[in-house]
């Protein structure tokens, strides 16, 4: 008798759940009309960012390159007049990017990123790659100060060798004065 | 002549628009299932095509006709072709000894609003539940994979059990209208409903029903947890749509049989009786629909404990008790 | 010829086209199935003629219980199609010589029998009420007895059942 009102007191309390959530309304929000904004962190179509000086990060390293486990990011190195690296191109083929973000913790500039921006399919997979004009944009993503050469210990054309951030100066090896 | 073609074409014209609204309802069903479930679930359901999804069944037939009807290899060929064309012409041909009405009068002649009035119409329903089976085993026997081959067993077995649990419940309805054609049961219902008087029968057809016509959570033929989908794993295009069809019209088999031996059939006060049937019918498909949304599947022991040591004896039990209380009347 | 006459000649074909395959085929499961379309075509005959009754449980009984179990054993064992030779000749004339003199009977006792004869099927037409009346009034005794037996076997299954499950006993479920 005791399992007769348990199953039916069970089997009540079931239906009563499932009749509630009619009442609840739908938690569904309408794709096209309603575009959740969503993290700043998410990950999906790279760009590739420019240094609080408006210069573009890229320092082509290739180490992005290297960390990508699909292999969809090649380049050319060049360097300008100044001494400063460069891609002379450089082409991430998104029919391949599994927007895992290896990239963009690679890369010791900061200069790859990727932004929640995800619309970009195309029936046409060769659309899909995208060159440097395409990737270049003029902001500096989601790191705003950071400027690699004012870290990485070479002179450039504001400050001279060791005049940046939290540097001291060089050392003289010539002299053992403190 | 005159006369028996005016008949004929009288009989045409009703087998047109029952078959026609059969259909049609059956796709609307569909819609109104994923719409229910989804409500059920928190979601929205289908609400693209048209407003409120309403011509999602439309778009729905275009793609099951347009899609490849891809036959396996190593299937019995004809076998495969065949079978689902049962499952849907036994759901349909049931609707043939379901009354929509009362008489019609029309200049002079009496037009009943069935197809046939058999006097044996009950068994003749039964009969064609019978006969679905062959779909079922058909169907997985032919596709020759080892999930459809288990799903028309179990398909197979299930319906079997329950056909007597359902032939069984039904009993003291047909001991209390004294007839099996559906016409008369509905007419002995003009006072009270039977469901008032055999609430007990109610409850044992309603499952078995749901048994028979392999609904969640009786759809160990189809599991698609473990079996992928079970007898038509194989099928595609139309041909899985004839299945689907059939799943569906048979839920209104359902719900119209529910309506005829319970609730009064095509009776009920202000609206046309068609249309009550039509809304008895929707009432008992969202009852269906909402059992779906709430229980899970049966494991297979269960599934045979529950039939034959629980429906079974008792609806043998409930004629008996039925016979009594009638004897001493 | 009237529309039932065009409707019987048609059926009766049926039924006597699908039984010769039935006997014929090789494989079991096309076998079967022919069988059923007899049986349906059966059951159409008798509707045709007028006693529904029969006809409904023509399709219950053999169409919709006998053979789903004939399926379903011939599905389950799965037998190896035999040789694709026929019949050995002794096995024809003897299943003709039987059927010879059956037919042979039939059609004496159709041709020599009298005009009331016509339509001997009076009580299969009966509807299903005066059909349980007859049943129920003339042969009581023969519906207990079957009934009776059908209760041994229910008991006998159940006894079967229960020593099945008496040995292992000791686990419960998996």
């Amino acid at each position: 008798m005791k399992e007769l009102f348990l199953v039916v007191h069970s089997l009540c309390t079931g239906f009563y759940t499932t009749l509630k959530h009619i009442f609840r309304g739908p938690a569904t929000e309408l794709y096209p009309e309603y575009k959740r904004p969503l993290p700043a962190r998410s990950r999906a179509r790279i760009i590739l960012t420019v240094d609080p000086d408006g210069r573009e990060r890229c320092v082509a390293c290739y180490l992005c390159s290297a960390a990508c486990p699909v292999d969809c990011i090649s380049m050319q190195a060049a360097e300008n007049p100044e001494g400063r690296r460069y891609a002379a191109w450089f082409r991430i083929n998104f029919g391949r990017c599994i927007y895992c973000g290896l990239c963009e913790e690679a890369c010791p500039t900061a200069a790859i990123q990727l932004t929640p921006s995800f619309e970009h399919a195309d029936r046409d997979i060769l659309k899909m790659v995208a060159e440097k004009e395409d990737l270049q944009v003029d902001h500096c993503g989601k790191d705003p100060n950071y400027n690699f050469y004012h870290h990485a210990g070479v002179a450039d054309a504001i400050r001279p060798k060791g005049g940046h951030v939290n540097e001291s100066p060089p050392v003289n090896v010539r002299t053992n004065m403190p | 002549m005159g006369l028996w073609l005016t008949g004929y074409a009288i009989l045409m014209i009703k087998i047109a628009v029952i078959l026609t609204g059969v259909l049609l309802l059956a796709a609307y069903l569909v819609l109104l299932e994923r719409k229910l479930l989804g409500r059920f679930q928190a979601r929205i359901g289908p609400n693209r095509t048209g407003i409120f999804g309403l011509l999602q069944p439309v778009s729905d037939g275009i793609k099951l006709l347009t899609k490849e009807d891809v036959i396996p290899q190593g299937a019995h060929r004809r076998i495969f072709l065949f079978a689902p064309a049962v499952v849907a012409a036994t759901a349909l041909l049931t609707f043939a000894v379901v009354p929509m009405g009362p008489d019609l009068h029309l200049g002079g002649r009496k037009i009943p609003m069935v197809v046939t009035d058999m006097n044996v119409g009950l068994l003749y329903v039964f009969a064609m539940a019978s006969l679905s089976v062959y779909g079922v085993v058909l169907g997985g026997w032919a596709s020759d994979s080892k999930y459809a081959m288990l799903g028309s067993i179990r398909g197979a077995a299930q319906m079997i059990s329950y056909e007597l649990a359902l032939g069984l419940s039904i009993v003291p309805v047909v001991m209390l209208a004294g007839s099996l054609s559906l016409v008369d049961i509905v007419d002995a219902q003009a006072g009270r409903p039977f469901i008032l008087v055999q609430p007990l029968a109610f409850v044992i057809f309603f499952l078995s029903a749901m048994a028979e016509s392999k609904r969640i959570p009786f759809d160990l033929p189809e599991a698609e947890a473990e079996l992928g989908s079970g007898y038509h794993t194989e099928y595609s295009g139309m041909r899985f749509g004839m299945f689907f069809l059939g799943e569906y019209v048979q839920m209104q088999v359902l719900g119209a049989l529910t309506a005829v031996f319970f609730l009064g059939g095509w009776r009920g006060p202000l609206l046309p009786a068609p249309l009550w049937l039509l809304v008895k019918i929707v009432l008992v498909v969202t009852a269906m629909i909402w059992i779906r949304a709430t229980l899970p599947r049966f494991r297979y022991d269960q599934l045979m404990g529950l039939g034959w040591k629980f429906l079974i004896p008792a609806a043998l039990i409930n004629i008996v008790i039925t016979g009594f209380v009638m004897v001493g009347i | 010829m009237t529309v039932y006459a065009v409707f019987f000649y048609i059926i009766a074909a049926l039924i006597i086209a699908s039984a010769g395959l039935a006997i014929t085929r090789k494989h079991m499961v096309h076998a079967v199935l022919y069988l059923v379309v007899s049986f349906i075509a059966t059951a159409l005959l008798f509707y045709l003629l007028g006693a529904p009754l029969v006809g409904i449980f023509q399709v219950i009984l053999y169409a919709g219980a006998i053979m789903v179990l004939f399926l379903f054993i011939v599905m389950m064992i799965r037998m190896a199609p035999g040789a694709d030779r026929p019949f050995p000749a002794g096995h024809f004339i003897a299943a003709f010589g039987v059927c010879g003199v059956y037919i042979a009977a039939a059609l004496v006792l159709a041709f020599f029998s009298g005009p009331e004869a016509g339509r001997p099927m009076a009580a299969a037409a009966a509807s299903p009420a005066a059909f349980g009346f007859y049943l129920f009034d003339q042969h009581w005794l023969a519906v207990e007895m079957i009934s009776i037996l059908l209760l041994v076997a229910l008991i006998g299954a159940l006894h079967l059942g229960r020593a099945g499950r008496r040995k292992q006993s000791g686990n419960k479920e998996p």
